[in-house]
């Protein structure tokens, strides 16, 4: 056996460092110190890992290392999977087309199937995007620690979780150890404070964040996003914006646990059952808030009053403006690497600088994704497209929802007929165009006003265009064939 | 994990910033169920002029041949060059895994993704953030014939000018890629540990360990 030649101190979390004990602690410490099982004196540490999402893309390749390596899971019970990438939207009863996409969900079923791991297979009603899954059956819960082969994983920090995506490695790691070995990330704060006007979501608080802070704001760091904006929000809202604190450079988005988290939380097939366990959770769970005169490495502060309805115009989430603006010209972009990209993507997007964002026609709508697709979601898209009917301009517009729940929930409320009735399709649950890995996607040159999270090349398709826009947005430029501003509406 | 120590090796340099991993390796190649065989996807929108599908013979599919891959003098090359934030986006590991299948063992750049960079690390894959005027000095030199050394012992690049750059790497992390060493395997050695800390959590936070999901009927 090779020998360490760094000390690893397995008395971190119980002796560990008294002054800092004391010290007053923000969110992330406080879910950090927890789960820290050892730390090395050079700073990596070992992490207990409450809860481990899986889904088919990104867990072939660690079953089968854990099969090569003769090893079982640490703690079965710990895993929950979905299939949700490669899913059909539509004739689901009709299987997979795909035979490979096939073979790949074939894959996750033969693997939980094997190592006795509960999953949700793609006929199962409770199907669906595994980070609106999670949070719906309450295998999502405040102070616990939450990682899924997922960048989005991110989403799950809204309810008071450390929360964060990991690698097909790190998948495996999970599996045989139930840990992980980390390095403890930077605390910083974003403090959205005020009101936020009429038809300004969660979505847009977000897109502005990045917009600010831009696509690397966050690396390094874990942000906790507060004041009383984010308060103000709904559980599905906050799950929006700490899903794209990714999209910020940062892991882990974190908001911190009030009434609204503990409301939601409540009678989730997942969470605590009977009253005593339930009073036991509530009293742990409160006292995950940052400590009043905790210190943050970096803060940041956002006037909500300030936020439009985005509207992004390039190729990277950063590469965002109001709905009121216009596409920016790289010419004012002073970094030459910047300026360079900035070009590349008005190319790419084939706009132009100066065009009012309100002068982009679509092609195509997509209302979907682990961003915005919950039921929340579906009502502000439904709302503006009652009694209306899809301009002529748009090719197709889709409407996922981002779970069976989800989908049966809207259809209990009518939303499935208005948005049929307006020329939508009504689909099954799943990625879907988010990322094009099923049947969905973008031809090369179309256009698309999307409710996901990335606008990245060819990410809805091969030479697709994406403007990433909230849900009401989307609603509102399937309805006009070009953006328009909500709040006119 | 194929252990790394030293390197000399040709330098491809890609000057963009914000290289998401959807542009390293494109969704249509993440249905593969294996860790191999994605090289030739490697890049592929920018690579290729026409729309890769998984298992395509990439010998005859028409090349953009203005991608800094496609030319020549970079062929071979195992050191990337890149700009900042590298690898950002997904979390998919396809794209360390299609870095090193394609031939890479280093990526030099002014920051990268955290998802990203921890993925290299456990791919035999050398992510070195360097700061903005050492890669920017490094982007000025590098053409063809140009190499690099990269020394994991020393944590040094040397320049074929003979000029000396220090990088920081983890120890630990340092001493897993030296020796190829499996994190699993390591970690598993505090298995008492792990084993003590969940006895202790289960009684701590019991409602975390009421519902064993894998009793649920599938």
């Amino acid at each position: 056996m090779i020998s360490l030649p760094f000390p690893i101190d397995l008395n971190a979390a119980t002796s560990g460092f008294p002054v800092a004990a004391m010290s007053p602690k923000t969110l992330y410490d406080k879910l950090w110190d927890e789960h820290l099982i050892s730390r090395a004196a050079d700073g990596s540490c070992l992490l207990y890992i409450d809860r481990h999402l899986l889904h088919e893309v990104t867990s072939p390749q660690a079953f089968e290392g854990l099969r090569l390596a003769g090893r079982k899971p640490w703690r079965v019970a710990a895993n929950l999977a979905v299939a949700d990438h490669n899913v059909p939207t539509t004739e689901r009863f009709r299987g997979i087309d795909d035979p490979v996409s096939r073979l790949q969900v074939e894959t996750l079923d033969r693997n939980c199937a094997e190592f006795g791991i509960k999953e949700f297979a793609m006929s199962d009603p409770q199907q669906g995007i595994v980070h609106v899954i999670g949070p719906e059956q309450g295998a999502t819960l405040p102070g616990m620690t939450v990682v899924c082969g997922d960048s989005h994983t991110s989403t799950h920090g809204a309810f008071g979780a450390l929360a964060f995506g990991i690698g097909t490695s790190e998948v495996e790691h999970v599996l045989a150890t139930q840990c992980l070995v980390q390095r403890k990330a930077g605390n910083m704060l974003i403090k959205v404070e005020g009101d936020v006007g009429r038809g300004v979501t969660a979505k847009d608080i977000v897109l502005a964040i990045i917009g600010r802070i831009g696509t690397a704001g966050g690396t390094g760091h874990t942000i906790e996003f507060a004041g009383s904006a984010i308060r103000a929000l709904s559980m599905e809202g906050r799950m929006t914006v700490c899903n794209m604190a990714i999209e910020a450079g940062a892991r882990a988005g974190l908001i911190a646990v009030d009434e609204t988290t503990l409301a939601y939380v409540k009678g989730r097939p997942f969470a605590p059952q009977g009253e005593q366990l339930w009073e036991q959770a509530v009293a742990a769970w409160k006292q995950l808030v940052s400590d009043e005169d905790a210190v943050f490495d970096k803060v940041v502060a956002i006037d909500a009053s300030s936020i439009k309805p985005q509207v992004t115009w390039g190729t990277s989430p950063e590469m965002v403006v109001a709905v009121d603006a216009v596409v920016p010209d790289p010419a004012d972009e002073a970094d030459v690497v910047k300026r360079e990209g900035a070009k590349r993507a008005l190319q790419y997007m084939d706009v132009h600088p100066g065009t009012p964002i309100t002068r982009i026609y679509l092609d195509k709508i997509f209302i979907g994704s682990c961003t915005n697709s919950r039921i929340e979601d579906l009502r502000d898209a439904a709302a503006i497209v009652r009694g209306k009917t899809l301009a002529k301009n748009i090719k197709q517009a889709l409407v996922v929802p981002g779970s069976g729940p989800v989908k049966r929930q809207a259809e209990q409320e009518g939303l499935d007929q208005v948005f049929i009735e307006a020329g939508f399709e009504w689909r099954e649950p799943g990625c879907s165009m988010c990322l094009a890995m099923n049947a969905d996607r973008l031809e090369a040159g179309e256009r698309c006003a999307s409710t996901s999270n990335r606008n990245f090349e060819g990410r809805q398709g091969y030479g697709g265009r994406t403007h990433l826009v909230s849900p009401a947005m989307a609603a509102a430029a399937a309805i006009h064939g070009h953006f328009v501003d909500v709040r006119s509406i | 994990m194929k252990p790394f120590r030293r390197i000399t090796a040709r330098v491809a340099p890609l000057r963009r910033a914000n290289v998401d991993t959807d542009a390293i390796i494109p969704k249509q190649f993440l249905k593969s169920i294996r860790r191999t065989g994605f090289g030739p996807y490697l890049f592929d929108e920018w690579r290729y002029l026409n729309r890769g599908e998984p298992d395509m013979d990439c010998a005859s599919r028409p090349l953009n041949r203005d991608f800094v891959l496609n030319q020549p003098c970079y062929h071979g090359a195992q050191i990337l060059l890149a700009g900042e934030n590298f690898g950002c986006g997904s979390s998919r590991e396809h794209a360390p895994w299609a870095l090193s299948d394609y031939g890479f063992r280093v990526i030099i750049a002014p920051s990268f993704a955290d998802i990203f960079y921890a993925n290299c690390l456990k791919n035999g894959l050398l992510p070195i953030a360097l700061d903005n005027a050492q890669v920017s000095a490094l982007f000025n030199q590098v053409g063809p014939g140009y190499r690099l050394e990269v020394d994991l012992e020393t944590q040094t690049i040397t320049t074929p000018y003979g000029e000396k750059i220090p990088f920081a790497l983890d120890a630990s992390r340092k001493f897993r890629l030296l020796n190829g060493l499996d994190d699993i395997d390591l970690t598993l050695r505090q298995a008492d540990a792990i084993s003590a800390y969940e006895r202790r959590r289960a009684q701590d936070a019991p409602w975390l360990f009421q519902h064993e999901l894998s009793d649920f009927p599938r």
